[in-house]
Parts: C-alpha cells; structure tokens; sequence
C-alpha cells in the first residue's frame, strides 16, 4: 500500500487538491462553507472512484477470477487502513456501515436485543436526530427508559447532570463527540471513563470529529464509534462502524443475507465471523477502497495543524459576526471546532441561506437535524457555516461582507 | 387580465434585473409589502409546515371566485407568495386547479417550488389547488 508523505500544512497547496472547489456558482466564486453537511473530495479519491469502476469492478470476497481477488484485496486492505488510522486492535473491529445512521441503527438494534425493560440510555440534549430516534425506537421495542443530559446556554454538557443521570441502569451512553449545530467537543474521555465505572457502555457519534482530529479508540477506550466517509473526504453511502471485538461477538447479526453467513440450510443458518457477521450482500465495494483512499490522503495532512487552522477561521469569522446588532452566535463552548452558527434577531435563516448562495457562498440553514436543540434555545434555526480545512480567512472576509450585504436588504 | 397574461407581466418586470441580488431585492420588497396575517389567525389549520420556512394560508371563497391571503416567517418565501396570490387571486377554481405557473420558471424561481427546498411553498400550491377543486365539486 503505498503512503503519501506527510507534509507542512499549507491551505493553498491542499486546495489544490479539491477540484470541486475551483468553480463559480452565480458568476462568483465558490465559497464552500457547508462542510459539516459532507465535505468536497481530493483528486486521490475522485481518481481512484475513476479507475475502480473503469478496470477494477468485481463482486468481492466469492470469485476466483483475476479482478474479484484484485478488488477483494484492495477493499480489505482499505479496512486495514482505517483500522490503523482509528488505531484499533483488529481489522475486525472495522465493520463497513451505510454511514454514522446505518451504524447506530446497528447498535441500537442489534446490541439492543441484549437489553431489557427499564435499562438506561443515556443521550445529551445537543445530539443529532440519527443519534436519538434510533434509541426512542429502541425503548419502544424493548421498554428502555432514554435519558438526556442537558446543556448550558453556552452550548456545553452540564457534567454535573450528566453524572447524575449516570447509575448502574445505564446500559449505553451514546454521545456525540463534536456538535453538529453547536461546535462543542464533549469530553468523551471522561464520559467514557465514568460510564465504564457504572458497567456502561459507550458510542461515540464520530461524524463531526473524524475530519477534525486524531482519533485513537484504544486510547478513548471508547466501544463503538461511527462516522460516515462523506464527511471525512471519501464517497457517499459508505460508513464506519468501529466496536470492541468482545462486544461485537457477543451481539447478533443486524440484516440477513449473503456474505454474512458461514452455512445456510433450510432448518438452520450459522452466521460468519467479524466483520462479515454485519455486512450483509454486496457491500459499497467502491466506497470502501475510495474511503481508504480518503485515509491515505488523510496521512498526508498534518492534523495538528490543520484543526490549528480550522480553530483560527472559527474565532476570526465569529469575531466579525460578533460586531453585527442582532446577531447571536450560537454554541459559545469553551471547547469548540470550526462551526459557527448564529441567528439574527427578526431575520429567518432561510433568508439570509438564499441570499448567501446567490452571492456564491454555501451554508446551511435550519435547524440541522438537532430540532430538540433548536426548542432549547428557542429559534427556529441557525444559519450554520461549518468550515474544514481547504477554508481561507479571504473566504470568510467574503462570507462577512456578503452577511452584511444581505443583512442591508432584509432590514 | 387572465392568468396567463398576469404571469406574463410578472416575467416582463423581472427581465429588467441583471443580476440575482437585483432580483431577490425586489423579492423581499414584494414580501415586506404583503398584508400579514394576525398571529391569533396563524392557527394549525391554516400552517403549511416547511423544513426551513413555514407558511400560513388563508382562502375564501366569494362570487364565483377564490381569494387568498398568505404569510410567511420568511421573507422571500413571502414574495414569492405575493408573486402566487397576483396571479391566482380573484380566479375562478377551475382555472386554479388546472393552472400552469410557468411564471416561477421563467423568472428563475423554481428552486423555491421544488420538494427538496421545503419552504412550505409546494405545500401551499398544492392547498391552493384543492381548496379551488372543493369548491368545483361543490358547485
């Protein structure tokens, strides 16, 4: 497998690397703000997506042939790939999702079938719709009792709460790590830590922090973490299901199918072993040797530096806002990643959404899937700009003046 | 003025904007100009619920022809409304029901109709319809 070599952190020679961004959309230039919503790909994945289905295209893990072995190694290898980049123990433990959703339905229904009435959940209040529904649904089937901790104005867990919610009913904290709408990075670490100590157990909702930092699940100690591969450089419909291989063992298949059995017969099936137990019919073979590609490229980043950068256009962009009358920064943790969202008092979010895109600039607006988050601070959205790190401060003295601008018009 | 002819007015105007913020201007002014409706009167019945935006529509029907009123929480949204209720306003239901609005297109609109954009728009064109197909099936 070959390696990229890491190289210093320079935004202009990485921009380089995404064709996606060098387009003009209304006559002005791309301005791609929206990265917590999926992130643009480099020209090693969109590439490697070329050459996979012009030379390589074969079903995996069954044939004998030539391209079917060729593709089964390469997807097997980007497996490994990411099992070292997550720094997990065993390639086993990297179980191929639809992405961060299919993953927590995985858990929710499948470690879910180990739980029983009024067992513990226990979600925070700044948790994405994908990272609550699975779990009401599961206290539906199985008479779990959801619990949420709450949240300060700043957008920050209330650890205080968290800990009392905490007792030997909890079965599962899930959390996430990085605040979709808000920015703030929750101190997993210490959640794991103290869930652990009542026998809890612990999923990490990886989707806004894989792009953003390091991650070693060995050293979290973490027992499920999940991402999706659009939001970290690679394809759509591809994700990641990291668990603990004692964990996984233990829980039942999610879908039945092909691939994931070891022998079928009418009157009785066996289940293959991890990862395959969980990855029934045909995989996204593409996605995953392209989201190994992503990884690769990844490698190629120096991340310190890059979440550096990330931070910096957080504060510079918030710092402009922050002079705006009317306007609210939304998520104000002391620990927060690159998003800043606001909302401006007598404006709808949709409206400044329309006019930012007309002059060129991506964001998203509404209430980003988080609607419990949006009734706690009583707005009916955010007008999100989620930045990654192919971002530049030019870009965002563009976005403030084109705020202004539309500011101007809807007053 | 027929429907026809007041969707063609409405393209003639916005063929003097150069540009999309020209346009959108004049949006937001047609929106800020549009009548509200009273909040006591933005009752559940009368919301059509967008993902971003949401709409209030209120209609009535007089002498053979349907009225609207409409209002929005977001402003271009509630242009674009005022654009709708030009052209539908005082029509006979007939004519709603089958109506073409090939206004919205022609002045580069049509993202604002579409099911992904959710802004109760669609929603709203979609209750204007049936309502004017009630009162067919009525008569």
């Amino acid at each position: 497998m070959s390696n990229l070599e890491q190289k210093p952190f320079n935004v202009r020679e990485i921009r380089e690397e995404f064709p996606a961004l060098r387009q003009q959309v209304y006559g002005k230039n791309l301005i791609y703000f929206d990265n917590g919503a999926t992130s643009q790909k480099p020209k090693l994945v969109l590439d490697a997506i070329n050459l996979f289905y012009s030379k390589e295209n074969a079903n995996i893990h069954r044939g004998v042939h030539f391209l079917s072995q060729r593709a089964t190694t390469d997807y097997e290898a980007a497996r490994q790939r990411i099992q070292r980049f997550l720094g997990a123990r065993k390639s086993e433990e990297i179980i191929f999702t639809k992405g961060t959703t299919d993953s927590i339905n995985l858990v929710a229904f499948s470690f879910g079938t180990t739980l029983s009435a009024g067992d513990e959940i226990l979600i925070s209040a700044m948790e994405h719709h994908s990272n609550i529904v699975p779990w009401q649904m599961l206290c539906e089937r199985q008479g779990c009792v959801l619990k949420v901790a709450p949240i300060n104005q700043r957008g920050e867990l209330i650890m205080d709460e968290f800990d009392k919610l905490l007792s030997k009913k909890t079965k599962l904290v899930a959390i996430t790590h990085i605040s979709n709408t808000l920015g703030t990075v929750n101190p997993v670490k210490e959640i794991i830590q103290k869930a652990h100590a009542v026998g809890s157990k612990v999923l990490i909702d990886g989707a806004q922090s894989i792009q953003h930092m390091r991650i070693n699940v060995k050293e979290l100690d973490c027992d499920f973490y999940v991402f999706s591969s659009h939001k970290v450089f690679g394809p759509t419909g591809i994700g990641v299901l990291y668990g603990k291989e004692e964990i996984l063992d233990r829980m039942p298949p999610y879908q039945g199918g092909g691939d994931m059995i070891a022998r079928v017969t009418f009157e009785r099936t066996t289940y293959n072993e991890l990862p395959f137990k969980f990855e029934a019919g045909t995989p996204h073979i593409a996605g995953g040797i392209c989201l190994g590609k992503a990884f690769e490229f990844l490698e190629s980043v120096d991340m310190e530096a890059a979440e550096r950068h990330e931070r910096e256009l957080a504060k510079y962009a918030e710092d402009m806002l922050d002079t705006f009358e009317g306007l609210q920064i939304i998520g104000e943790a002391k620990n927060k990643t690159s998003v800043v969202s606001f909302s401006l008092k007598g404006i709808h979010p949709f409206d400044i959404g329309t006019l930012l895109d007309k002059q060129g600039i991506a964001v998203r607006t509404g209430h980003h899937c988080t609607q419990p988050l949006m009734d706690f601070y009583g707005i009916p959205g955010t007008v999100r700009a989620s930045f990654a790190f192919y971002n530049t401060k030019q870009e965002i003295d563009t976005f403030v003046e084109a705020v202004e601008r539309s500011l101007s018009m809807l007053k | 003025m027929n429907l026809t002819e007041k969707q063609e007015e409405i393209i003639q105007e916005f063929e003097v904007f150069d540009d999309w913020m020209e346009k959108y201007e004049y949006i937001i002014d047609l929106g800020k100009d549009l009548p509200k409706i009273d909040d006591v009167n933005k009752t559940e019945d009368r919301l059509i619920e967008g993902c971003q935006s949401r709409v209030w529509l209120d209609s009535h029907f007089n002498d053979g022809k349907m009225h609207f009123t409409a209002d929005s929480d977001a402003i271009i949204t509630k242009g674009i409304i005022g654009l709708l209720i030009r052209v539908l306003d005082g029509e006979e239901p007939k004519d709603i029901a089958t109506a073409d609005l090939f206004f919205i297109s022609k002045i580069g609109l049509q993202e604002h109709l579409s099911p992904t954009r959710a802004n109760g728009l669609l929603g709203m064109v979609k209750r204007l319809k049936l309502e004017a197909i009630k009162h067919i099936s009525a008569s």
